[in-house]
């Protein structure tokens, strides 16, 4: 099985490097949307949440005794398009263990209907995405994490107060074995 | 005899891998810059040294591929324009490793530069020597340079603006006002800033 989900990530790695255009997204899975399982998501009746930084704080500040993964990101960003796969594949893996994933988009504004949401579509992000569209980004960087230095990608995971800041690339060993780093 | 040359091998790569800096480490504010001489798009060696009647250089790590070096290319030219005949001339470096990123080659940054009308070095850091040293990390980042008596010191590290998006609703210039500074012989007030930008390709 496990195998099976590795070929499928590596396919979808695939489809991500090959740029294929947004047009195609007849086949997309009802499982996106919540309200109308009748009816499959497509580019216009996806809600795209955007935040400023004051909007998104919250969501990377809860205090709920879960697992927090949040990852921001951006649909040009290369190491975060080769990344993404293995934190679909750990909210799928620790769903029974009270993680739950978060994407941070960083992509521009006009490429929210052109780049972001085909992608958020095409890949059948299982995670939830959450758009960050806030220029002063000198402002609210170190309010993410004082050892930012702004590149991307960069992930948090958190748990409560306890929390650990990523400027890194993961794999998806990495990724697990700190995640299981806040299970103990 | 094999073994000590293994033993000579492993100590010399840990040696170098204690110079090589990782994220976070790089100059800090009133740190002196390291000149280099690296390849520009003309095919000229270029280093800081040549620049004789420069009184400082915005250094400016930069690439072709990401979005964001890509929307300050125009304000990096206007900076070169406004800053070089004042002593403050942009030395543009792309920093990224060509093999995992073909879009920056030196054909591609040659090709880029004479679509912006860049008329400033834009070097490539072959072996990717010099932005650890600097401190890098991202596309794009600036370091302004005072040339000193001790050597050209770092007095400003970050972004070139508070806003990526649109050049005509930035608020603050921050590289524009430490040169000002220089320039004016006053302190800068905001000697460092954070930007978010694309990793720099290893």
């Amino acid at each position: 099985m496990r195998t099976i989900i590795l070929l499928l990530l590596a396919l979808c790695l695939a489809c991500v490097e090959s740029k294929e255009k947004p047009e195609d997204q007849t086949n997309i899975a009802t499982q996106f949307n919540k309200e109308e399982d009748s009816k499959p998501l497509n580019q216009s009746n996806y809600d795209l949440e955007i935040y400023d930084y004051a909007g998104l704080s919250p969501l990377i500040n809860k205090n709920d005794n879960r697992i927090h993964v949040v990852n921001f990101w951006a649909t040009w960003c290369a190491p975060c398009i080769k990344e993404l796969p293995y934190f679909e594949a750990v909210k799928q893996e620790y769903k029974d263990q009270n993680v739950e994933v978060l994407l941070v988009s960083l992509d521009f504004p006009n490429k929210y209907e052109t780049a972001l949401k085909p992608f958020i579509l095409k890949h059948k992000l299982q995670s939830k995405v959450v758009a960050l569209n806030d220029v002063d980004a000198n402002s609210w960087i170190p309010k993410v994490d004082s050892s930012w230095s702004g590149a991307l990608p960069a992930t948090i995971i958190y748990k409560g107060g306890t929390r650990k800041f990523y400027e890194q690339s993961f794999t998806l060993e990495e990724l697990k074995t700190e995640i299981n780093q806040f299970l103990k | 005899m094999k073994t000590i040359k293994t033993l000579a091998a492993v100590l010399a790569i840990i040696c170098l891998s204690a110079f090589t800096n990782g994220p976070g480490d790089g100059y800090d504010i009133g740190d002196i810059a390291t000149d280099f001489s690296l390849e520009n798009i003309d095919g000229k060696m270029v280093s800081l040294k040549d620049f004789k009647k420069a009184k400082g250089f915005i250094v400016v790590f930069t690439c072709n591929t990401c979005p964001y070096a890509v929307a300050y290319e125009d304000r990096i030219v206007e900076l070169n324009k406004k800053y070089a005949s004042k002593g403050y001339p942009v030395i543009a470096i792309m920093p990224n490793n060509t093999e995992v990123k073909p879009g920056d080659s030196m054909e591609e940054m040659k090709k880029r530069a004479s679509a912006k009308g860049f008329d400033f070095p834009y070097l490539m850091d072959k072996g990717q020597k010099i932005y650890p040293q600097y401190g890098a990390t991202k596309t794009p980042h600036v370091y302004v340079l005072e040339k000193t008596k001790r050597g050209n010191e770092v007095k400003y590290i970050g972004a070139i603006d508070d806003n990526y998006q649109d050049a005509s609703a930035v608020k603050t210039k921050y590289v524009e006002n430490a040169v000002n500074s220089l320039l004016a012989g006053d302190a800068i007030k905001e000697t460092k800033t954070r930007a978010i930008g694309c990793s720099i390709k290893v």
